[in-house]
């Protein structure tokens, strides 16, 4: 047989019939994830139309996206909108007889951190879910990929997708980052370099020894953000790092089975002569900190450098289009990045909210505050998240620094809920996309690594995170 | 689905790149539990400013209010999955998007509504956002049969492509759970024997 990639080999794994002679397939799909906010409509077609859901047992419901992050958790939602999602989730959960976490749940959190940490994704499987950031599960070597809701109730009435075959591109990351570059940077880097549609259209699997080196918990990072660049799915051979996170997870297999299983997942990997459609390739030495200064995650450049001028762009839509991110952001060409002033500082979402972002956070905040006229709040991935975090003593760094420290949800991330922006507001974030009003009609989003929104939350300013890490290290 | 056959009417011009899907339907339209109000929502912080019309937003303005198409820049629909963001263009009496690229979910999106999605080269689009940019000669009308962009008054024609399953699914509405269900022992087969090879995923 021809040499294969592993994206290749994980559809041919899952292919129950051709559909065309062009890629389009009924592909069977191991696993979903839902959320409120995407799925009622899936649920009402499918009590519209009087059908079951295939396998209940293959998919889990968790409140995320509009439940508030206060500080004292109970059952009541910010308004009745919200409430009735809620209500109409907790309902379709026991209907179609569904696993639910409501939000008084200890396992609830960020769906994309959940799933993993009870051990519902597994090397091998296809995981198509009711949002956009589903190839988190690429980081385990599983292929994950986001649906809109008719294909959430397509998939729950038959187990499967219609699936067409996706062009692939690899991403081979070299060299070992610097002190101060995080996964969150080099994805950013890989964006800014091929832009917010290099990746539309294609499968990219992320290798190399940077990958290798790498925690699975900055493979999510890779997985998860790739998508600002129109990634449709992610895979990532698995190693003994994804067994070691996997081992003794609630889902995971147990026993002779786990054994069966791990062998089984360690020869998944592309054939060596496997050939890609794309080839990308980033020395992560080369990397820098870094920020976006417009509306699309392209649109980033190094700390330490200018806000670019719109003339430079190519063609006249895309200079009308950074012309517009800059006035919509208040920069003009030519700024210092590092000089703009922030009003806010959020550390969350499924990119970078994981214990590792946290850590890497507290390291900047310990021993200093936040500055004045700042507001900061961590809101953790999970609420397994915020336990552990509060059993390493980071939740006191936080609160020490005047860190508002929160219940887990997707908060500002994409502020569904109580969680938003004024106008004009500015925010350091280290969530995955700074489009238009994505944090509240008129705000301003400037997406960075966990580390370096601390940076800026303790010194006013969009800041070099290496400046504060030297400083905290003499 | 809405079935698509021909639909002629006018194109707005909406030619930025990366024109992702909470501009196209702005997060406060996404609390329903239906796909009810997503009209208002499609585009509303481009379109209204303080509770008024927007002038400078292009379906404000005379010769695009009663658009049935967009022609669109690249990467159109990037970003979030949300359906929401499809039924919104509809409700807005969108019927097809004519661009160099969409995103992938979106597009799939827009396959499983009926909402008809052409992707042309670049000067193709080029060519078509100029004639449209004359409120005067904004006349269009797309063939899905045949295949065809009907343009400037009728002066000129593009042929585009779409793979042939997709356009029978167009032309016909296809209902592709229902669809799929004939296949249901296929897919217990193909079931019993991926649970035979990997059993500790089930
Ligand atoms: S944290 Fe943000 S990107 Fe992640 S699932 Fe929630 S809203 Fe989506």
């Amino acid at each position: 047989m021809a040499a294969r990639t592993l994206y290749d080999k994980l559809v041919d794994d899952h292919v129950v019939r051709n559909l065309d002679d062009a890629g389009l397939v009924l592909l069977y799909v191991d696993r979903t994830v839902l959320n409120e906010y995407t799925s009622p409509q899936a649920f009402a077609g499918l009590r519209a139309a009087g059908r079951k859901v295939r396998n209940p047992r293959a998919a889990l419901m968790v409140v995320d996206h509009v439940n508030p992050t206060t500080t004292r958790r109970t059952r009541a939602m910010p308004d009745d909108a919200a409430a009735r999602q809620v209500d109409y989730f907790a309902e379709n959960a026991r209907d179609f007889g569904i696993e639910y976490f409501d939000i008084l749940d200890p396992r609830q959190g960020i769906e994309h951190v959940v799933a993993p940490e009870q051990g519902l994704v597994m090397p091998g499987m296809v995981i198509a879910a009711g949002d956009s950031h589903s190839t988190a599960y690429g980081a385990f070597g599983a292929l994950g990929y986001g649906i809109g809701t008719s294909d959430i109730e397509h998939y729950l009435a038959t187990s499967t997708v219609r699936y067409r075959r996706l062009k692939t591109m690899r991403i081979h990351l070299s060299g070992s980052a610097p002190i101060g570059v995080t996964p969150k940077d080099i994805v950013m880097e890989v964006i800014r370099r091929i832009g917010a549609d290099g990746a539309t259209g294609y499968a990219v699997e992320f290798s190399g020894p940077a990958v290798s080196d790498m925690s699975v918990e900055g493979r999510i990072v890779l997985s998860i953000m790739i998508v600002e660049a129109g990634a449709r799915g992610v895979v990532i051979a698995p190693d003994q790092k994804v067994l070691d996170y996997l081992k003794g997870r609630p889902r995971s297999p147990k026993g002779e089975m786990w054994e069966r299983a791990a062998a089984s997942w360690l020869a998944l990997a592309s054939d060596p002569e496997a050939r890609f459609d794309r080839e990308v390739t980033l020395d992560v030495s080369e990397v820098a900190p870094l920020v976006t200064w417009g509306t699309s995650p392209d649109q980033a450049i190094a700390v330490t450098d200018n806000v670019p001028d719109p003339a430079q762009q190519d063609g006249p839509d895309r200079r009308a289009a950074a012309q517009r991110a800059l006035s919509y952001m208040g920069l003009g060409p030519g700024t210092s990045i590092q000089s703009v002033p922030i009003d806010f500082a959020f550390i969350g979402s499924c990119t970078n909210a994981r214990i590792e972002d946290l850590r890497d956070a507290a390291e900047i905040f310990r021993g200093r505050r936040v500055a004045a006229g700042v507001r900061a709040i961590v809101v953790p991935g999970s609420t397994q998240v915020r336990a552990q975090a509060e059993a390493e003593g980071l939740a006191k760094v936080f609160t020490d620094a005047g860190v508002e420290w929160r219940q887990s949800g997707c908060s500002m991330c994409l502020a569904m809920n109580d969680d938003m922006l004024r106008p004009q507001e500015r925010c350091a974030s280290s969530t995955n996309r700074n489009f238009e009003g994505r944090q509240g009609p008129g705000a301003r989003t400037h997406l960075m690594s966990p580390a370096m929104v601390a940076a800026a939350a303790v010194t006013g300013r969009i800041t070099d995170v290496r400046a504060l890490l030297r400083g905290s290290r003499q | 689905m809405t079935p698509f056959h021909q639909v002629a009417g006018v194109a707005a011009p909406m030619m930025a790149p990366n024109v992702d899907t909470d501009v196209i339907m702005p997060k406060m339209f996404l609390r329903g539990v239906d796909r009810s109000g997503l009209g208002e929502g499609a585009f509303n912080l481009l379109r209204f400013s303080g509770g008024k019309a927007n002038p400078d937003f292009i379906l404000n303005q005379d010769g695009y209010r009663d658009a049935c198409f967009l022609v669109v820049g690249p990467n159109f629909g990037c970003g979030s999955s949300r359906e929401h963001a499809v039924w919104g263009l509809q409700q807005l009496g969108i019927r097809a998007l004519i661009g160099t690229s969409f995103a992938g979910i979106f597009n799939d999106n827009c396959a499983n509504n009926g909402l008809l999605t052409i992707s042309l080269a670049p000067a193709r689009v080029a060519e078509l956002a100029s004639v449209i940019a004359d409120p005067t000669r904004n006349d269009v009308a797309v063939d899905l049969a045949a295949q065809t962009i009907r343009f400037d008054r009728g002066r000129r024609t593009m042929p585009f492509e779409i793979e042939p399953v997709r356009k029978e699914a167009f032309l016909t509405g296809r209902d592709f759970i229902a669809s799929t269900l004939v296949y249901a022992d296929d897919i217990s087969a193909f079931e019993a024997r991926h649970r035979a090879a990997s059993p500790w995923m089930f």
